[in-house]
């Protein structure tokens, strides 16, 4: 169905973060760290505060308390320098242009030490974290590698490397904050969850979390950026009790790539052995990556393998190295996105290795149950989606041969990957009661990042009441409503839902208002291995003159429980897809090594897909049934059509041209240079 | 962005006179804006000069003059243009967006700064920013940067389509300002970094721009060819804007060759054209001509890939050029 | 200093710093939140405006330089209630999922079905080529989209273009 904010967002009237209209608001505009370690000596504030509408400066030199004294957050708490970027004072001013000007002549002084930025396999300083995000052992085995390795008719030794990724939400994150008379906090923030962001704003001010309200009616995307709370939402707030006015804050593009979070590169090495039917004899997948000084990310890379294919020895392993780096975090599918993309594209070069086709050898390897664990799984329909992409794509017609198809410069390939997402949910309240004129009001603090949270939970409750969706009015984004887990971890929809859900059957008895909690429900889950499946096919030219790389088709084929909304789930399906896309052929932050920090920090020198680039991406699901997850029977649909899309399109442009590049993205200058 | 003074001006001759030191031009302000808001340009007071009657394009004898203050849309898409000088059409509509080039103007397009990462980013060194402050792209992110006449002061590249056509087409640059009236042929119009990368261009400080004049297009074949990893809205790995009159006798009577992305001005590939007039209209020819002209390349590790690149680009643009 | 802009038909008198870009002077100063800043360098087109009729950046134009134009917002786009064509093939055709750029895309979109001449990928520079897939998505390539509803989007301009 079309979505319920459709005429607010194309009529301009929708109001973000930094949108809504406040009476004799401020600015607010940071000062960040010129250096990459070391501590803050001074910052001298005068020549700023001499500027024309200057309030205050912010800094450790006099710094606001905090109740809670560490990490990202801790703004001036500390005078340590964690990264170049890091937030060490702020302008509050009474216009932008003010408070960005008078930014630029803040003094900072430092005194410096000598910093480590960059990720190697062999840093001596790499470490095994405790778990990885969110919860997963560190580290798996099953197994004998070795003797895996040995038997084996083919073996595959590969190492595949991603770079720092941005998530780049189009709205740049902001808040906008303000107190009233009784000390009550209100942020207007781009939050993936208000529930979240009030918690932790509570904790970090040391209020009590009734004290605080956070609202983020409308999110200009997030993709795992706006789900922890950022330091835009601790400062604003922080600039507002100190000038007693509301204040906002909207970070610059450039100023995203430093304190917003971004993939962590990863190194990753794949060790695979197959016997000469090409079932698996051995799968090792190791990775390495990065966190800061500050606080530990542990991104789950080498997750999926725990759960792809049968391999009687199996082996996991996450190794992290404390660098002098802002920290990781999430961005679409963190873990499955960059493992899987590893993954699969040394399955493929296995496939070459035994002469076998690729969508073929994946079916020949389908587990009975969960590889690592043994769980049965909830259902599992990967083979369902490779046969139905191989049709649908034309795949029976390839020749694996690679180099050889040719459009005057231009050489063609194809390629393809499985995708896979876990299907999780979290507990989540919900309250639903019938108004005056005998509509549904639901309320649930879910948040709408573009998913079409709003669309899909107005649907749910409809149908759990019996209604016309146009009786139902759900009310989200605001931290005051009954508490909600973020829109993240592709378990937005099946978190809410089933609160939503379980709220319409209580009002259907009640016959005026019903509410929810399903913590107890969600504990209650049976023990099943829970994940969504896909695969993924694409069609690549690449010009032979110049390295260019166009994706002429893509195909996604999914499995992912009963799709709540067709519309919104292949828009869904196709956007993470052309993200996908992006990460396959050009998204890439380098790291300054000389100076700490990132480089290429905007929209200019970071590229994502423009339109020119999206061709003919097309996305379609299987109709699967599957009882165990949750009252829709959906898994989510956020996060697995990124998963895959780059080792499809890097083995695609395998076919294409014989060149393995092994470190993304996939640019002309590589393919140039074999 | 520090505090400006901003005035408009009437005419050109105002525009000039208004000059003092710390004055800029404004004109569609697509990268002087973008550049202040970054800190890269700081001026005391702009002289906006995008409304001057310098908007038009004429046809004279038979040469064509562009005003200054053309915008690059109009002139991509004016009929004369698309008819006589369909290379420069092509390379105005490669550049930048739909939006961008509205309201960018010709005399702008051509005095657009680099996009080093360094330069844009005043927090960090850069020679070209801050003469005598170092150029960290040397050992850093020199990816899309120079490959044929950086100094060890600056590597950095010009962002200009418009101006690799201008540059292929000999178009000349009318100028006006504090020591009077002059006409730069172009590629002339950029120089090299040497020693001064600070300057892109031979203007002398208060020196504006008018018109750009075409001379009659060049005989023979002509194409603009774009390379990029984004299939669009983005800037050139490497151009090439080529000229190529090939006799009926197989002979080439008449080459020219301009590059972009690969130098601190768009880059005449004189060596290669050289080698390719007189001779042949072969892919060996052309082949041996890329060859001599990247002789003189001097790429560094992260920029190798533009030799290749190059190298390709000229003998499969020459190849399809002379079929 | 004091410029006046006709906005959206309306015409409106401000003081503004000649810091200020059209941008800023829109969403701070006149309440009209529909052109979004999503880089503030011209490098996203979320803040695409038309400027006496042409699509513009609001972000690279400084107010005090747009002096006496007119401009026409997102909330400039429909005909009192009735939506424009554009607006109501983005939301059938689902052409933008968070809507942080749409109002960019849809300005722009007004602005490039006006706009005569050939593109980058026109094949033959001396005809006016029809509005195909791949013509609208050169053109449309100054907007960017990090959800990507790219498919959509030309899948609705498309259906206006006709």
């Amino acid at each position: 169905m079309n979505r319920i904010e459709g005429r607010v967002k194309v009529t301009g009237l929708a109001t973000y973060a930094a949108e809504y209209p406040v009476e004799n608001v401020t600015y607010a505009f940071p000062v960040q760290s010129q250096i990459a370690k070391g501590r803050v000596r001074h910052v001298d504030a005068q020549a700023a505060l001499a500027m024309p509408g200057v309030l205050t400066v912010l800094s450790g030199e006099d710094p606001p308390p905090l109740a809670s004294g560490a990490g990202e957050l801790a703004l001036f708490q500390s005078r340590e320098v964690a990264y170049r970027g890091q937030i060490v004072a702020a302008v509050v001013a009474d216009t932008y242009e003010n408070a960005r000007a008078a930014a630029a002549v803040v003094r900072v002084d430092y005194d410096p030490d000598d910093h480590d930025v960059s990720l190697r396999a062999d840093h001596p300083g790499l470490y095994k974290p405790d778990h990885v995000n969110p919860a997963y052992p560190t580290d798996t085995e099953k197994g004998d590698i070795e003797a895996g390795l040995a038997r084996a008719a083919a073996v595959v030794d590969v190492t595949y490397e991603t770079p720092v990724l941005h998530n780049n939400p189009m709205e740049p994150h902001a808040a906008l904050a303000s107190w009233d008379d009784e000390g009550r906090l209100l942020v207007y923030d781009t939050a993936q969850g208000t529930t979240l962001s009030r918690n932790t704003l509570a904790k970090v001010f040391g209020l009590p979390k009734e004290r605080v309200r956070v609202v983020s009616r409308h999110v200009g995307g997030g993709f795992g950026s706006k789900g922890t709370t950022r330091p835009q939402a601790v400062l604003a707030a922080m600039a507002a009790r100190a000038v007693g006015r509301p204040v906002k804050l909207v970070l610059t593009r450039q100023q995203m790539y430093d304190v917003t979070g971004y993939r962590t590169p990863t190194i990753q090495r794949l060790r695979i052995g197959a016997d000469a039917e090409g079932r698996l004899t051995a799968l090792e997948h190791v990775a390495y990556e990065q966190t800061s000084t500050l606080e530990e990310f542990a991104e789950q890379t080498a997750t999926p393998t725990r759960i792809m294919y049968a391999a009687p020895a199996l082996r996991t392993a996450h190794r992290l190295v404390r660098l002098d780096v802002a920290t990781p975090s999430w961005m679409r599918a963190p873990g499955e996105c960059p493992g899987m993309y590893a993954l699969e594209s040394a399955l493929d070069e296995l496939a070459y290795a035994l002469g076998m086709d690729p969508v073929e050898l994946r079916i020949v390897n389908e587990p009975e149950t969960e590889p690592d664990r043994g769980l049965p799984f909830s259902s599992r329909n990967l083979v369902g989606c490779l046969r139905e992409g191989a049709h649908r794509f034309g795949w029976e017609q390839r020749d694996p041969a690679p180099g050889v198809r040719r459009e005057g410069e231009w050489l063609i390939g194809t390629g393809v990957a499985a995708s896979t997402y876990p299907a999780r949910r979290s507990p989540s309240k919900a309250r639903a009661v019938v108004q005056d004129d005998g509509d549904v009001l639901v309320q649930v603090a879910a948040a709408d990042i573009g998913t079409g949270a709003r669309t899909a939970l107005t649907r749910i409750a409809a149908e759990a009441l019996g209604l016309a969706p146009e009786r139902v009015h759900v009310e989200l984004g605001d931290s005051d409503l009954p508490e909600a887990p973020v829109a993240g971890g592709s378990m937005g929809t099946a978190s809410w839902g089933s609160a939503v859900v379980r709220a319409c059957e209580e009002l259907k008895s009640d016959g005026r208002e019903g509410t929810a909690d399903t913590t107890e429900e969600v504990q209650g889950d049976a023990a099943f291995s829970r994940h969504a499946f896909g695969a993924q096919f694409a069609e690549v030219r690449v010009s032979s003159v110049t390295g260019e790389v166009r994706v002429s088709r893509l195909l996604g084929v999914f499995a992912a429980g009963r799709i709540v909304d067709a519309k919104l789930a292949r828009s869904q399906f196709i956007g993470g897809m052309t993200m996908g896309m992006g990460m396959g052929l050009m998204e890439e932050t380098l790291t300054d090594e000389e100076f700490g920090g990132f480089l290429r920090r905007d929209l200019a020198q970071y590229h994502v897909p423009a339109c020119a680039d999206v061709l003919d991406v097309e996305a379609v699901w299987l109709d699967e049934r599957d009882s165990e997850l949750n009252p829709m029977a959906s898994k989510g649909i956020g996060e697995i059509g990124i998963v895959g899309t780059a080792a499809a399109i890097g083995n695609a442009v395998y076919h294409a041209t014989g060149h393995r590049v092994r470190e993304l993205p996939i640019t002309p200058g590589k393919i140039l240079m074999f | 962005m520090k505090p400006f003074d901003y005035t408009r001006a009437a005419s050109a001759a105002q525009a000039v006179r208004e000059y003092a030191p710390g004055t800029m031009y404004l004109g569609g302000g697509t990268n002087l804006v973008d550049l202040m808001r970054l800190g890269v340009a700081e001026p005391d007071r702009l002289v906006d000069v995008s409304r001057l009657p310098l908007d038009t394009i004429e046809s004279v004898r038979d040469r064509v003059r562009v005003g200054a203050a053309v915008r690059n849309t109009d002139l991509a898409v004016d009929p004369m243009i698309r008819a006589r000088y369909p290379m420069l059409a092509r390379a105005v509509l490669t550049g930048a967006s739909g939006q961008v080039r509205n309201v960018a103007t010709v005399a702008g397009n051509l005095l657009q700064r680099t996009r080093c990462a360094y330069f844009q980013d005043v927090t960090r060194p850069c020679n070209k920013r801050r003469p005598g402050s170092g150029c960290p792209a040397i050992a850093g992110d020199h990816t899309n940067l120079a490959i044929f006449g950086a100094s060890e002061a600056c590597v950095a590249t010009h962002p200009s389509d418009m101006a690799v056509a201008l540059a292929a087409l000999e178009a000349e640059v009318h100028v006006t300002g504090p020591g009077g009236d002059r006409i730069i042929p172009m590629p002339g119009l950029h120089r090299l970094p040497g020693e001064e990368p600070e300057r892109d261009t031979v203007l002398e400080p208060g020196d504006l721009i008018t018109a750009v004049e075409l001379p009659p297009p060049p005989t023979g074949a002509t194409v603009y060819r774009k390379v990029r990893e984004r299939a669009s809205f983005a800037f050139a790995l490497v151009s090439i804007a080529a000229v190529l009159d090939v006799g009926e006798d197989g002979v080439v009577a008449g080459c020219r060759i301009a590059l972009g992305g690969v130098a601190h001005a768009p880059w005449r590939a004189e060596r290669a054209e050289q080698a390719l007039i007189g001779g042949p209209a072969t892919g060996e020819a052309f082949l041996r001509a890329a060859e001599a002209e990247l002789e003189q390349a001097g790429p560094l590790p992260r920029n190798a890939y533009k030799v290749p690149l190059t190298r390709n680009l000229i003998v499969s643009t020459l190849e399809g050029l002379a079929s | 200093m004091e410029i006046t802009l006709q906005v959206n038909g309306r015409p409106r008198t401000v003081d503004v710093d000649p810091r200020m870009s059209l941008l800023d002077l829109l969403r701070e100063r006149l309440g009209l939140i529909g052109a979004k800043k999503g880089c503030d360098h011209g490098q996203c087109g979320a803040c695409t405006v038309l400027i006496d009729g042409r699509r513009a950046l609001s972000c690279l134009a400084l107010g005090v330089a747009v002096d006496g134009s007119e401009v026409t917002t997102v909330e400039g786009l429909a005909d009192g209630d009735e939506l424009h064509p554009l607006q109501a093939a983005f939301i059938e055709h689902d052409a933008f999922q968070c809507g942080y750029c749409t109002p960019g895309q849809l300005c722009s979109a007004a602005g490039m079905l006006g706009e005569p001449g050939p593109s980058a990928v026109t094949e033959d520079l001396l005809v006016d080529p029809g509005l195909t897939p791949e013509e609208i998505r050169e053109r449309m390539s100054g907007n960017l989209c990090r959800c990507g509803a790219y498919v959509n989007i030309v899948t609705a301009i498309s259906e206006v273009a006709r």
